[in-house]
């Protein structure tokens, strides 16, 4: 319990620091969202008026209290170039972005764990090679580039799907989940190819420890070993490790949507940040960075219960 | 044991020869390309691949094998100098905490922690943002992105070898403080820092090309691999080599290092 609360503590701790470090960020900059969102023809007065409208005149630590006064009951404040509550334009375009998220987190999974076992299993046999080539080949392909070919080979020359035509879930889930695929895999591969390199090289470790040649001597088929032994001890660096590639997946997202067109949150994120709308940037950033510190939370917490020698 | 060395040297091969091939080709952009990168010729659009043009040319009559060339090279000025920033930044601060210890080391490395724990290219976007696109902006950014990392592999090799006895000795000859962060132990950290600048420095090219692509980077006239990808995916359907050229430009670099760096 102890430790849950130091947990959370710096949970709450680091989210504050983020939101701090970007509030300030922002006001270093020289115009404001009042200047942007009037354009250059707009008068000193009217700005002024504006400046006073929205209280950027205020002091900087009464307009950050009120912010993340604001925020915390969901309130992000106006972008500037929808003129739309942000909060309103998120819940938009969070459902594209965690579908594509949790496409491309299951793929990972259901391809790199039979993968990476099967290449620690036969280490240095043929298969092992193949995959281990794949996986370093697969590491240095850019995602977007790779959406870029995947778009080439399954959009423009097998047509199996309209590239830049995206079809909303309300409108037709089954041809959604048929677009959605691609980017999906495009985010996936590389992150596959890093978690099997990850994954076999936890289950050699293993493979090397002592309670393995134990169980060998006890008699126990490699297969028993393996499953009901080894992959329980193996997983535990895996768990941490697929909490970073949730990350970046997210991060991943911002250049994918972008290439396939889908109207999600790191799509407006770029949009947001060419045409200078910094209330949807704040936002975003904070989101994400949110997203991020509670699952690495949560792997701390899991990581606990499964592995109770853990004691940090 | 024997069946590993030979897969480590294969390994070390294939990249120092893709490495080889692959700074060549860029030195070489850097003094001398076929064509003009810049140059539009409305009456070669989209030529597929010949003996003039290698690689082909683009929607506007440009030569994708001198854009490659040059943008590559624009490329890996960006990885470089991220890293170099981000190398020697990250090993001041690495080295100073990790030798000393105490307060600020703890302060330094909470900020570390909760730097690495975010994905660099949404930082990236961040500084992109406050600071505006551009080449040098990007290199700033992304070298600030990069100092976290460096610090922390540096500090924890001083902490190891500050224990050590050859420090003691050091300290018993009367060496300094500093003298023996940078004389005595830093040579002991290079295996480790190489192979962290390899890393950077793939992590840097596909930073850059990221960023470039989402046209927040390298801007016009300078070519960049990611600039001309974005630029090709208009044209994909009639002109897919605008687009192979430079994606297999950056796959191979980074597939090269990251198979040197492979042990």
């Amino acid at each position: 319990m102890k430790y849950f609360i130091r947990k959370l503590s710096s949970l709450i701790l680091t989210l504050l620091l983020v939101s701090i470090f970007l509030f300030i960020s922002f006001q270093v900059i020289p115009g404001d969202s009042a200047a942007a969102s009037l354009g250059t023809s707009a008068t000193k007065e009217t700005v002024e008026a504006l400046r006073e409208e929205l209280g950027l005149n205020r002091n900087v630590f009464v307009r950050y209290f009120s912010w993340l006064g604001n925020a915390l009951c969901g309130d992000f404040g106006i972008s500037a170039q929808y003129n739309m509550p942000v909060s309103l334009l998120l819940k938009e375009r969070m459902p594209v972005t965690l579908w594509l998220a949790v496409l491309s987190i299951a793929l990972i999974i259901i391809i790199s764990i039979p993968l990476g076992i099967q290449s620690a299993k036969k280490e240095g046999g043929v298969s092992d090679r193949v995959i281990t080539f794949l996986t370093h080949t697969a590491m240095a392909v850019p995602p977007f580039f790779l959406g870029i070919i995947i778009t080439l080979v399954f959009g423009l020359i097998l047509k199996w799907f309209i590239p830049g035509r995206y079809i909303s879930y309300s409108e037709n889930p089954g041809q959604f989940l048929g677009y959605m695929i691609f980017p999906a895999i495009a985010i996936a591969i590389p992150k596959t190819a890093m978690t099997i390199k990850f994954l076999r090289s936890s289950v050699i470790r293993q493979l090397k420890l002592d309670y393995v040649r134990t169980a060998r001597s006890k008699g126990n088929q490699e297969n028993v070993i393996l499953y009901r032994h080894v992959l329980k001890n193996a997983f535990i660096p895996v768990i941490t490790f697929i909490a970073m590639v949730i990350a970046d997946v997210l991060a991943g997202s911002i250049i994918i949507e972008q290439l396939f067109s889908l109207p999600g949150m790191g799509r407006m994120l770029v949009t947001a940040i060419s045409n200078r709308d910094f209330s949807v940037v704040q936002a975003i950033v904070i989101y994400i960075a949110a997203v991020v510190v509670v699952i690495n939370f949560l792997v701390d917490i899991i990581y606990r219960c499964i592995d109770p020698r853990v004691r940090v | 044991m024997n069946t590993e060395k030979i897969h480590y040297n294969i390994n070390f091969i294939a990249g120092l020869i893709i490495i080889s091939l692959v700074l060549f080709f860029v030195t070489a952009g850097i003094f001398y390309t076929p064509y003009d990168p810049n140059e539009m010729n409305g009456a070669i659009k989209n030529m597929t691949p010949d003996f003039a043009h290698p690689f082909g040319t683009d929607n506007f009559g440009r030569d994708i094998l001198s854009r490659v060339m040059s943008g590559a090279g624009t490329t890996f000025i960006v990885a470089l100098s991220t890293v170099a920033i981000g190398a020697v930044m990250g090993t001041l601060i690495g080295a100073v905490t990790g030798y000393y210890g105490g307060f600020i080391d703890e302060i330094l490395m909470r900020v570390n922690d909760g730097l690495t724990s975010f994905p660099s290219i949404l930082l990236a976007l961040v500084f992109v943002s406050i600071i505006g696109p551009g080449k040098y902006n990007v290199i700033l950014a992304l070298g600030i992105i990069f100092i976290p990392s460096f610090a922390r592999v540096v500090r924890s090799e001083y902490i190891t070898l500050k224990q050590m006895d050859f420090v003691k000795n050091a300290k018993l000859m009367g060496a300094g403080d500093f003298r023996i962060m940078f004389v005595h132990i830093l040579p002991n950290t290079k295996l480790i820092l190489l192979s962290s600048v390899t890393i950077g420095f793939n992590n840097a090219v596909l930073a850059e090309a990221g960023m470039s692509y989402l046209q927040l980077g390298v801007q016009p006239p300078d070519a960049s691999l990611g600039r001309m990808l974005s630029e090709a995916q208009a044209y994909l359907f009639n002109a897919p080599w605008c687009a192979l050229a430079p994606g297999l430009m950056i796959v191979l670099t980074v597939l090269g290092f990251s198979l040197l760096n492979e042990r």
